[in-house]
């Protein structure tokens, strides 16, 4: 099947000044990310903070232009921010972020911004409008009455509904949804997310779900990548990568979510922090936190490659064992 | 009875007339460690912030707060500010809001050292570099003139920790330490609350929303809910078999991590708004074992026969038959 999305060596990076009156540093956020979603498909990408796993998702949309790289939508290359072509793009692939009070206008009730992009994109003529804000809204189990509401009268679960509602307005092909429930509690995490993957069943919509809880991208996604220092250290099926990780990174990861009811033993607990990207540790990013690492990792960085059926894994100790700790 | 630390009875909480506690019977023995769940709104912070008298003028609270044997509501600020800290720390979700941006990190912690336990100069500076050193600040000596900005957020929360425990105290308060943390980092947390409840004898009190930390960290659960406790008891008995369909329901929400995947199984609707709390349990409109008498009688906190203690008519593995158990009707 052909691919919705692609992305090729995408590469974005800040310039950080330390100081008031320091020289800025280049900092790599993402550092040559590749990936491809098809029609329908969830995507799950997770990593910790300053993974570049959100520049990475607003580079998908081509709200940040890649410095490296490109994005191929449905065959054609993102045109550029701000243009109208690129405007005219956004009806097909819309973002969902974690803080639906900001995402919303507080001034407009919640059926006049579930209303607004069927007006920007001109989609439906007005006078079908209303009915379509009302079918969104039962889409997302949003009662008919709450639609005169403003944000701040709806609770955080309600919120999130009406930013999907809004989202899925224009028909999009792909959601691009950036941490949509970890502002939830559990019983309402589980609400939305079961919501989304019927919606997404019900219009064959593709999403990319960046989270930093693995226990809920592992039940939206059919895919996973995880992300560390703004690269792809692993990607898996979701069945596959949680139950036998193969990346150091990732079995860290896995095991250091806690399980309910079960008391803390053997767990592979991760010394020190994720590094800062503005100072990249040489070889492999990940190897100062690595127990198995080598003067290889050290030294070279590993390539994302394929390590099995469906799967890859950039590290040197998955890749080749005996030639990394031989050399 | 003396044999508990902290014992609060009855309290209850009200802003502007609203009451949104309704009476928290709750023991911490010396050393142990209990953890307090259920979704947000339900009172697990506003039952600590009500026993130390952190909450704003506004609030009223009533019942009893006792720290061995010594009453604490309606105390004058002298008083709870030598508890305060000194018997009992908290620490907060945010550390990088707790601690104060503009002042170097070892003068904060020496601060803490000066008021709680009267230490002064090079003897200040070096309790405060053996308590960074504890809670796992790497070069203690060289960072302890950073600001807070210069550390990160897993490591503000170290130093908030180092912080808490400047003034030794006998009870721990931690409020969703780890909720804002990256995964990995969290669990050197949680680690780190293990390994100093275990070296200084605190007890702890965890405070979260997250059951998995809850069962690393914890003794012994109270799962609350719209500002009562709706069951309590053993990590163990308690998440082997969840009796109060609430704390059943917070258990299935939880996607996990092995076995199949499948559909998740949320509590429909939300937590109640503390002005409109339905007749009768408050969790029976969420609740799918709800009965008719559910919706009128609230069921006060009983001790079971393992020990745990629940507030429910209809609880969890229980055959019932169609109708309704002949002591509801009786007291219907």
């Amino acid at each position: 099947m052909t691919q919705l999305l692609e992305a090729r060596d995408l590469v974005r990076t800040y310039q950080v000044r330390r100081g008031l009156f320091g020289t800025s540093t280049p900092v790599r956020a993402v550092d040559g990310v590749s990936l491809a979603i098809k029609p329908g498909e969830t995507l799950g990408i997770v990593g910790e903070s300053g993974s570049g796993k959100s520049t990475l998702g607003r580079m998908l949309l081509g709200i940040d232009a890649p410095q490296g790289g490109d994005v191929v939508f449905e065959g054609e290359a993102m045109p550029k921010f701000g243009t109208p072509r690129w405007r005219a793009l956004r009806a097909r692939m819309q973002l969902v972020y974690q803080d639906p009070l900001a995402a919303l206008d507080r001034r407009l009730t919640i059926a006049q911004q579930i209303g607004e992009p069927l007006e920007i994109h001109r989609i439906i003529p007005k006078e079908h409008r209303a009915a379509r804000v009302a079918e969104l809204m039962a889409a997302v189990g949003l009662r008919p009455d709450q639609g005169g509401r403003y944000p701040h009268e709806l609770s955080g679960g309600q919120r999130q509904r009406a930013v999907i509602a809004r989202a899925l307005a224009s028909r999009p092909k792909l959601l691009v949804c950036d941490e949509p429930v970890s502002a939830l509690d559990v019983s309402i995490q589980a609400q939305v997310v079961n919501m989304l993957r019927d919606l997404q069943d019900a219009n064959d919509i593709a999403m990319v779900f960046i989270s930093h809880d693995l226990k809920v991208v592992r039940n939206i996604a059919d895919r996973v990548a995880v992300m560390y220092l703004g690269r792809i250290v692993e990607e898996a099926s979701s069945d596959v990568i949680f139950k036998t990780p193969l990346h150091p990174y990732t079995k860290a990861l896995v095991s250091s979510v806690p399980v309910p009811g079960k008391v803390l033993e053997g767990r592979v607990i991760l010394q020190g922090e994720p590094p800062n990207p503005a100072n990249r540790p040489s070889g492999c990013a990940f190897h100062p936190r690595c127990a198995l690492a080598s003067d290889l990792c050290r030294s070279r960085a590993p390539d994302l490659l394929a390590v099995g059926a469906g799967r890859t894994a950039a590290c040197h100790m998955v890749q080749a064992p005996a030639v990394a700790v031989a050399a | 009875m003396t044999s508990n630390l902290v014992e609060l009875r009855d309290l209850k909480v009200s802003f502007d007339g609203i009451q949104v506690l309704h009476g928290i019977d709750l023991d911490v023995k010396r050393g142990e460690a209990i953890g307090l769940v259920g979704e947000s709104g339900c009172g697990k912070s506003v039952t600590w912030l009500a026993a130390l008298g952190l909450l704003p003028g506004k609030a009223r609270v009533s019942g009893s707060v006792r720290i061995e044997g010594r009453e604490l509501v309606g105390q004058p600020r002298a008083a709870l500010e030598a508890v305060r800290g000194g018997r009992i720390a908290m620490i907060f979700q945010d550390p990088s809001s707790s601690l104060n941006p503009v002042l170097r990190i070892g003068r904060q912690i020496t601060e803490a050292l000066a008021l709680h336990r009267n230490l002064r100069g090079e003897a200040a500076k070096m309790e405060a570099l053996r308590l960074m050193d504890m809670v796992g600040i790497p070069d203690a000596r060289r960072r302890f003139d950073l600001f807070p900005h210069e550390f990160s957020g897993g490591q503000c929360q170290r130093l908030m920790i180092a912080m808490a425990l400047a003034g030794e105290p006998d009870l721990l308060v931690a409020d969703e330490p780890t909720t804002a943390l990256d995964a990995t980092i969290q669990a050197q947390i949680l680690d780190l609350l293990i390994a100093l409840r275990r070296e200084t004898g605190m007890a702890t009190v965890f405070i979260s929303h997250d059951l998995g930390a809850v069962s690393q960290v914890c003794e012994r659960v109270l799962v609350m809910y719209a500002g009562r406790v709706v069951e309590e008891g053993e990590i163990g008995t308690l998440f082997d078999a969840p009796r109060h369909p609430y704390t059943r329901g917070l258990f299935d929400a939880i996607p996990r991590l092995d076995g199949e995947r499948r559909r998740l199984i949320p509590i429909h609707g939300t937590v109640p708004d503390p002005r409109r709390l339905p007749e009768g349990c408050a969790f029976a409109p969420r609740c799918s074992s709800a009965i008719d008498a559910c919706r009128h009688l609230n069921p006060d906190l009983t001790d079971m026969a393992d020990g745990r203690r629940l507030a429910c008519l209809r609880p969890v593995g229980e055959a019932w038959s169609v109708a309704a158990p002949a002591v509801l009707e009786g007291a219907l």
